[in-house]
């Protein structure tokens, strides 16, 4: 079937199979920031948002973002520079295998939740696994990058 | 992995179970999260995606849930909230992540009666019924009893609207995991009713237990009574997550926990 979706800003038609996975599609056609983890929906690592929602395209059909919008991590190479510079100073990024997921989610949550507590931040980011690191200076990242994104925006 | 020879996003009800009736083979898709984890061939996955069942709404006597609503819109709905405490909030916000849940839809979950489901008991203890498309309007107690699957679709879940206080209880080995064991317990004037799920099996409603405490003067007094009741009255079983005897003190210890949150 026909695909007809906006990826990152860009209209595309790709002529996927009627069982293929958003996750299969997107990396055959070159999208190669989403990564495959788990491939069973537990890891967070495909994720990407839909019309601004993040979700799993390991376990979504690629139909089903038929005339949506489909955000990678390139499409927000400002916010992900700067995030990725919080995370190195916090020593929280080791293999970064886990990072376009983690950063979408991130992302995803800034614009959902206003002034989140450490407890609704972890909440939100459950379901992202990082197999290298512990999750503290992760948090500090995230803290230092809100507080950043808010001056921003003033 | 599951695959499917075609795609059929239905424009109506009638032709979405049209669909069904052509095949064996042919399957509803829900949030496809689960469905994926099989190893089976379909031939027709139907898509229910455009028919706008996905909302959850203020009827007359009854709020009612449309079948493609996901996880998240439940766990973050504030008319559920105010008729039914935070029953919903507790009982989804550890299923995996925010991700996870925007994937995964009520329909799906009640339709397959997953013994697993931490939703399932707290639809259960509010009374709830199912609406189906040809099979119309049944309590989902009685759902939850059939053992054949039926070849219908699950459009939309209805709970009676009143307000009362509720709990939900569980353990997990970790925040994130399926429940070992998991009871919703609510209150609506001092009218107890108690699900029980995750024993491994099928969420069941506790009624002896619910008996002794809809029959007692004093609530409270009973609670160790009730304690020693359910571990014979619920069917508990071992599986990798517990013990049958593990379940059995847990869930002696959680009715005693829930039943003096909805008290207060």
């Amino acid at each position: 079937m026909l695909l007809t979706t906006t990826i990152n800003g860009r209209k595309k038609e790709i002529l996927i199979k009627d069982d293929d996975y958003l996750l299969d599609v997107l990396r055959k056609e070159g999208y190669l920031s989403v990564k495959r983890g788990c491939d069973t929906g537990a890891c967070g690592l495909c994720t990407v948002l839909l019309n601004g929602s993040p979700i799993l395209s390991c376990s979504t059909l690629a139909a089903r973002a038929q005339g949506k919008h489909i955000s990678t991590i390139e499409h927000f190479p400002l916010e992900a520079k700067k995030f990725a510079s919080f995370m190195t100073s916090e020593g929280a990024e080791q293999c970064g295998f886990c990072s376009p997921g983690f950063t979408l989610t991130v992302i995803a949550m800034i614009k959902e939740l206003e002034n989140p507590t450490d407890d609704e931040i972890m909440h939100y980011l459950n379901g992202n696994l990082c197999r290298c690191s512990g999750y503290v200076s992760q948090l500090r990242a995230i803290r230092n990058f809100m507080e950043d994104m808010k001056h921003e925006n003033c | 992995m599951f695959s499917f020879s075609k795609f059929f996003l239905a424009s109506s009800l009638e032709e979405a179970y049209s669909e069904l009736l052509k095949n064996k083979k042919n399957i509803i898709l829900g949030g496809t999260s689960y469905l994926r984890m099989g190893n089976t061939s379909w031939n027709t996955a139907i898509d229910l995606s455009n028919l706008k069942l996905d909302y959850i709404s203020d009827e007359d006597n009854f709020i009612s849930i449309g079948a493609m609503t996901n996880f998240r819109n439940l766990e973050t709905s504030s008319l559920l909230n105010r008729y039914f405490g935070e029953i919903f909030t507790t009982a989804l916000r550890d299923i995996i992540g925010v991700q996870f849940r925007t994937n995964v839809t009520v329909g799906a979950t009640v339709f397959s009666k997953y013994g697993f489901s931490d939703l399932v008991p707290v639809l259960l203890a509010l009374d709830s019924k199912v609406k189906l498309f040809n099979g119309g309007i049944i309590d989902l107690e009685k759902f939850l009893n059939e053992t054949d699957i039926r070849r219908d679709i699950l459009v939309e879940i209805l709970i009676p609207k009143k307000v009362c206080q509720t709990s939900f209880q569980c353990v997990r080995k970790s925040k994130t995991d399926y429940s070992i064991i998991n009871l919703a317990i609510c209150n609506f004037d001092n009218n107890i009713t108690i699900a029980v799920g995750s024993r491994p099996g099928k969420a069941i409603l506790a009624k002896k237990t619910m008996d002794l405490f809809n029959k007692s003067e004093d609530i409270e007094k009973e609670i160790v009574n009730a304690m020693k009741y359910i571990g014979d009255e619920i069917p508990l079983d071992s599986n990798m997550r517990g013990s049958k005897s593990y379940r059995e003190l847990l869930l002696a210890a959680l009715l005693r926990k829930g039943i003096q949150e909805v008290l207060n």
